[in-house]
């Protein structure tokens, strides 16, 4: 037991990259993270850490894993029948995979942008103070405060300021996304994972989308899944590269672009790749 | 790719259909004719229905004020002396049936439908749903003589007042008749919504009873709505339940453990016995046959109103 312990948590230190990490500021430590969908393994050995108020990027080709990876941060893989899990995410020191880990309560901690916008069919003002209702937030003052933040964190305020009442499916795409944003902000989580958030959106919503991320990584740790390369290179600290379910590269961007360790990732990020 | 096909184009084989189908009298032509006969035909039996109920509608109020119909309390009309043609008792009669059938229906109907869509698995889904479908198929008479013999004699162990005819017993079970369809109509309605939105609720911490009271509900409401109100269009109509088990005393009052009489029932009972054609007993069923159709009518604007109101685009 001891030793596989000390053999994981050195991959976890070579995968790093030994980038000054102390153990306060690690928001999700993943170790030995294996996951079948059914018969059919979808990640492999997983070693990932995520650090605090940084935007951490995850490429790769279709099929390597990255919906499913993210997806197991919030568990919302549980929803998935047939779905079983080895290994360990620690996430601020508790692992979550920990069946009494109230799922609940993780999801209180880390939001999620889904890849097609997805608000509820209610006004604008009901979606953002969605969560903070039923997490038993009534008074009225109070919620009209959190959605006025939420909206201006999410920087669409301006532009639904003056009709807050009406339907959220009258919003162009790109707002519904902003508005999504927005309404996972409402509960102030920790932690915000993002699935291709902008891969739905043009340009002109993908950009506003990506200046939102930088404000937002000052408060927030974010994760995002994203094909585009040139987002990630925009946007994030960190980047990890998935290949058919493993891990090959972790490390800073501005490294994991300029040169990488691995043939593989420099010829996916070429566009070498298949 | 092979561009040629046995020895022709697609392309070409496609112009020579084409060009078959321009010649002669194509079906194209008279199938619309087809279509519009056959709506029409039923648009006119419709009309026809209504008109003839109108105008022996008019017929009755030649004889009988539409004061008297409207406000009256008593429906004796087949008293020699004293003949009474005030519509309530028999509307009263309707209401506490209908009313005890929607809070039997409402509550078990939209439990059903919540468990259905949100909770049940392929497997239970599966066996459920047929079930429904069978027990909508039963005839009416069935239910009628199961209040009779069966609820009622229940329903004495515990209420011992309750006489054999009252509006409890059929009013239970047209509740139970009608459970069946607003489940499988609102459970459609649910069904429906897409998943990305509980999905969404879940990441923000709902618990699955949150999603399903707080998101779902909500966004399938102007379905469940509609199947409430075409429950209560079934309720409302309802004959042989209410003929068998509610007894046939036109009474206006609150009592629901006493004998009464529908709109529906009083139909049944004029056409059943020897009423002679003409007189004004015969005319009243047109009466009581107008009134039990603007309330249906009511109750189909109010569905449309209703669904226009609450439709949750998405
Ligand atoms: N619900 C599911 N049931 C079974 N297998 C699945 C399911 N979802 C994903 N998989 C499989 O798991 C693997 C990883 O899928 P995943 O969705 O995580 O890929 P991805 O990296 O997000 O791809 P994309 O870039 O296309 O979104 C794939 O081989 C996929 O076929
Ligand atoms: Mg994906």
């Amino acid at each position: 037991m001891a030793k596989t312990m000390e053999t994981s948590q050195s991959q976890t230190e070579r995968q790093t990259n030994g980038t000054g990490s102390n153990e306060k500021n690690i928001v999700y430590k993943t170790k030995e993270l294996n996951l079948w969908y059914g018969d059919n393994q979808a990640l492999k050995n997983i070693n990932l850490e995520i650090i605090e108020n940084e935007v951490t990027a995850i490429i790769g080709p279709s099929g390597c894993g990255k919906s499913t990876y993210i997806k197991t941060l919030n568990r919302m893989i549980e929803l998935i029948p047939g779905v079983r899990t080895a290994g360990e995410i620690s996430y601020r020191g508790r692992n979550i995979l920990d069946k009494s880990y109230e799922v609940e309560e993780l999801r209180t901690k880390v939001g999620m942008v889904f890849q097609k916008p997805n608000p509820f069919p209610k006004s604008i003002y009901e979606n953002v103070v969605y969560g903070p209702r039923i997490h038993g937030i009534r008074d009225k003052k109070i919620l009209n405060e959190i959605a006025e933040k939420s909206l201006r964190g999410a920087a669409i305020w301006d532009e639904v300021k003056d009709r807050l009442n009406q339907n959220a499916y009258g919003l162009s795409g790109g707002q519904q996304q902003r508005l999504c944003i927005a309404r996972c902000l409402a509960i102030e989580p920790d932690v915000i994972l993002m699935d291709e958030p902008t891969s739905a959106l043009d340009p002109i919503s993908t950009l506003k989308v990506e200046e939102l991320m930088q404000e937002l990584k000052k408060s927030y740790s974010i994760i995002i899944v994203t094909h585009n390369m040139q987002q990630a290179a925009r946007i994030s600290d960190k980047t990890a590269f998935f290949l058919n379910g493993e891990v090959v590269e972790f490390t800073k961007t501005t490294k994991m672009f300029s040169k990488p360790d691995d043939q593989r990732t420099e010829d996916y990020i070429t566009g070498r790749f298949g | 790719m092979a561009k040629e096909l046995a020895g022709r184009s697609v392309q070409e084989m496609i112009s020579e259909k084409m060009q078959s189908k321009r010649q002669g009298t194509s079906l194209e032509r008279i199938v619309p004719i087809l279509l519009f006969i056959t709506a029409a035909v039923s648009v006119l039996t419709t009309i026809g229905i209504v008109l003839t109920l109108i105008f022996e509608t008019i017929l009755f109020f030649n004889e009988v004020s539409l004061k008297e119909f409207l406000t009256a309390d008593k429906w004796y009309p087949f008293s020699e002396t004293q003949a009474s043609y005030g519509i309530l008792p028999l509307v009263s009669g309707t209401f506490k049936v209908t009313g005890i059938a929607i809070l039997v229906a409402v509550p078990i109907g939209l439990a059903a439908s919540i468990y259905l869509s949100e909770y049940a698995s392929d497997r239970a889904r599966r066996i459920i749903k047929p079930i429904f479908e069978i027990l909508a198929g039963i005839p009416t008479i069935v239910y009628g003589y199961f209040a009779l013999t069966f609820v009622t004699p229940l329903l004495i162990k515990f209420i011992p007042g309750l006489e054999i005819f009252n509006a409890l017993s059929p009013g239970i079970v047209i509740g139970i008749m009608i459970t069946p369809m607003i489940a499988s109509l609102s459970e459609d309605a649910m069904s429906s919504v897409p998943n990305a939105m509980r999905e969404g609720a879940l990441a923000l911490g709902s618990t699955k009873f949150e999603v399903a009271m707080k998101v779902v509900l909500p966004a399938a409401a102007s379905g469940i709505i509609a199947s409430i109100v075409l429950a209560v269009s079934r309720a409302i109509g309802e004959t042989m339940i209410v003929a068998v088990a509610a007894g046939s005393s036109p009474n206006l009052n609150w009592n629901v453990t006493g004998s009464i009489q529908t709109m529906t029932a009083y139909i049944v009972q004029v056409s059943q016995g020897d009423v002679g054609y003409g007189t004004t007993i015969y005319y009243s069923i047109y009466a009581v046959g107008m009134t039990l159709f603007l309330f249906t009518l009511l109750m189909n604007f109010i569905a449309q109103f209703v669904s226009r109101r609450y439709r949750e685009e998405y």
